[in-house]
């Protein structure tokens, strides 16, 4: 399977990379032989097997919906590049 | 005159409001104001390493929401994770359903000028909400604030299939459904809050035509007057698009409340890609059939239901009756002042409702929980109006005072004597002593001058401080006039 530099393009843009010419050349190879290998599996028939959404477990617990402790401030903020008024400083977003 | 027919459909999120999140235990806190950041786990701010775990709280909620509206529950339901980025959205993902949904296929009758009709709903399913931003210029510097108080929150989907065709229908809808997340107690339908917030999708098609035309929707619309004008303003820009030979642009709308006209927010030119995958991090959802049937059979009476109750049982009107019935409370006052004694007009209790005490509520502000009024008390009260013991005007009056100081209506009317003379013998009396102390007056009348019957009523009346029964007091004074003749 062989991905178009096109549709290389598009998945770098969804992960917001820059990605010069040569990468997405190069990308574009490794990610298609990546596809290459996982599609094997498409060899195998499994008409009569169940789709499996998760390796965990069957099923997911429930939690008894009690308030815990909220990280303090400084610990939330501790690692963010910015902060202003106690919030993330963040480039501006205009709705 | 116009040509085409509306289509519409619905998208709604409702706040589950639960006490703590929906993936982890981080308190839920009122969003819209309070300290920023002051509510955050380190599941909702995203941060590496964490783990979701379901609220199972959140799930029964979104339970009675999907029974209530006659959904086919999935036992086995999946979350997924639906992608992009954006400040708002801390992990790069929200965690959402998709394929899987907890619940489809249901249905909410509404009722509207046009009779009743069944809204058809394709899904209902749980997700988590996002963080909040705000925009700051200052000194030349502009930038955006995340408050990640409300990150993780749960929130309950809810779409509708587009069934609706007039304003008026999502009117009916939208309170319709807000009356049944309140009744089920699990969001209090606070639209300025963003507790409830209603997403039209809306194309027109020509009349007649079973094709669907291109869609707008509208976003951020915080109240019900704004979902009403914006529906209205959209309909006719795109009537008027389509009259001039254009062709209407998919895309995501907001409301400028102060041109009161639709605005693009984002072009979706570039198709969305969300690229859901189920939540590696959670395994299935999955419900005991139990539990479920539990749930259902725990669902109080719902809205329409009781509206349709009320109708049959009482003779209401249908729009008298959803007024009543919109609020659960207000139903059971109603029922609770219907249950004072036997014979109550209901349509009276109704009207003193939704007339006097909203506007007194309207006012005051109180919830008619909060009413010093007691519900048995106004049964009472309209009883005694019927009776004739008291008169509508007095009635008013006692009843601003029953809302003043949650007294019977029996102590007022007793204390300021307001009470309705309807004792004949009194009657008779005030009447001969009129005519005895107007003998010119009552030779006029009888001389032919009719009208003067009028006069003879309200100097009765003021002789008695208005509280002569009227009926009794007119048919006295007809028979002392008309034996005074002889």
């Amino acid at each position: 399977m062989s991905l178009t530099l096109d549709e290389v393009k598009h998945i770098a843009h969804l992960a917001r990379l820059e990605l010069s010419a040569e990468e997405l050349e190069l990308y574009r190879q490794q990610l298609s032989s990546i596809l290459d290998h996982v599609a094997q599996l498409d060899e195998l028939d499994t008409a009569d097997v169940e789709p499996l959404t998760s390796v965990l477990a069957e099923q997911s617990e429930l939690r008894v919906d009690e308030p815990g402790q909220a990280l303090p401030l400084d610990k939330l903020l501790g690692n963010a590049p910015d902060t202003d008024r106690d919030q993330f400083k963040v480039p501006p977003i205009l709705d | 005159m116009t040509k085409y027919q509306p289509v519409i459909g619905l998208e709604i999120h409702a706040v589950l409001e639960t006490r703590s999140k929906m993936f982890d235990d981080a308190p839920v806190v009122d969003s819209t104001h309070g300290a920023p950041n002051i509510a955050v786990s380190p599941v909702s701010a995203g941060m590496p390493g964490v783990l979701p775990v379901i609220n199972q709280r959140a799930v029964e909620y979104a339970l009675r929401v999907a029974l209530a509206l006659d959904c086919e529950i999935a036992l086995t339901s999946i979350f997924e994770r639906k992608s992009y980025f954006y400040p708002d959205l801390p992990k790069g993902y929200q965690i959402s359903q998709y394929q899987h949904p907890l619940a489809r296929n249901g249905e909410l009758t509404i009722h509207t000028s046009q009779g009743e009709q069944v809204v058809r709903i394709r899904r209902v399913h749980i997700e988590e909400d996002t963080g909040k931003l705000t925009h700051v210029e200052e000194d030349g510097e502009n930038y955006s604030l995340v408050d990640l108080n409300r990150a993780g929150v749960p929130l309950l989907e809810i779409v509708t299939e587009p069934d609706l065709h007039s304003v008026e229908a999502v009117r009916a809808y939208a309170y319709g459904l807000r009356a049944v997340l309140r009744y089920l107690g699990v969001n209090s339908g606070n639209l300025e809050k963003g507790l409830l917030r209603i997403e039209p999708n809306i194309s027109l098609r020509p009349k007649g035509s079973e094709e669907m035309g291109t869609r707008t929707e509208i976003k951020n619309l915080n109240s019900f007057r704004t979902l009403e004008r914006a529906l209205s303003y959209e309909i006719e820009r795109q009537t008027e698009v389509l009259n001039s030979g254009g062709d209407i642009r998919q895309q995501t709308l907001g409301w400028n409340e102060a041109e009161q006209v639709t605005v693009p927010q984002r072009s979706k030119e570039e198709a969305e890609d969300y690229r859901y995958f189920p939540e590696p991090d959670l395994p299935p959802l999955v419900l005991e059939q139990s539990w479920v049937d539990e749930i259902r059979a725990g669902l109080p009476e719902l809205p329409y239901t009781k509206q349709q109750r009320f109708v049959q049982q009482y003779q209401l009107k249908q729009g008298r009756a959803a007024l009543l019935v919109e609020d659960q409370a207000v139903a059971e006052f109603f029922e609770a002042a219907m249950g004072a004694a036997q014979d109550i007009e209901a349509r009276l209790v109704a009207n003193w409702i939704t007339g006097d005490l909203f506007s007194h509520m309207n006012d005051s502000g109180e919830d008619i929980e909060d009413l010093k009024l007691k519900p048995a008390n106004l049964g009472t009260l309209v009883q005694l109006v019927s009776s004739g013991e008291i008169n509508q005007p007095t009635a008013k009056g006692v009843l601003a005072e029953m809302l003043g100081s949650g007294r019977s209506p029996a102590e007022i009317i007793e204390e300021h004597g307001l009470g309705q003379i309807s004792d004949t013998g009194q009657i008779e009396a005030m009447v001969s002593e009129v005519l005895a102390a107007n003998p010119d007056e009552l030779a006029e009348y009888h001389a032919g001058k009719e009208q003067l019957a009028q006069w003879f009523f309200g100097q009765v009346m003021r002789t008695a401080q208005g509280q002569a029964n009227p009926q009794l007091l007119r048919m006295e004074l007809e028979r002392q006039l008309s034996e005074s003749k002889q």
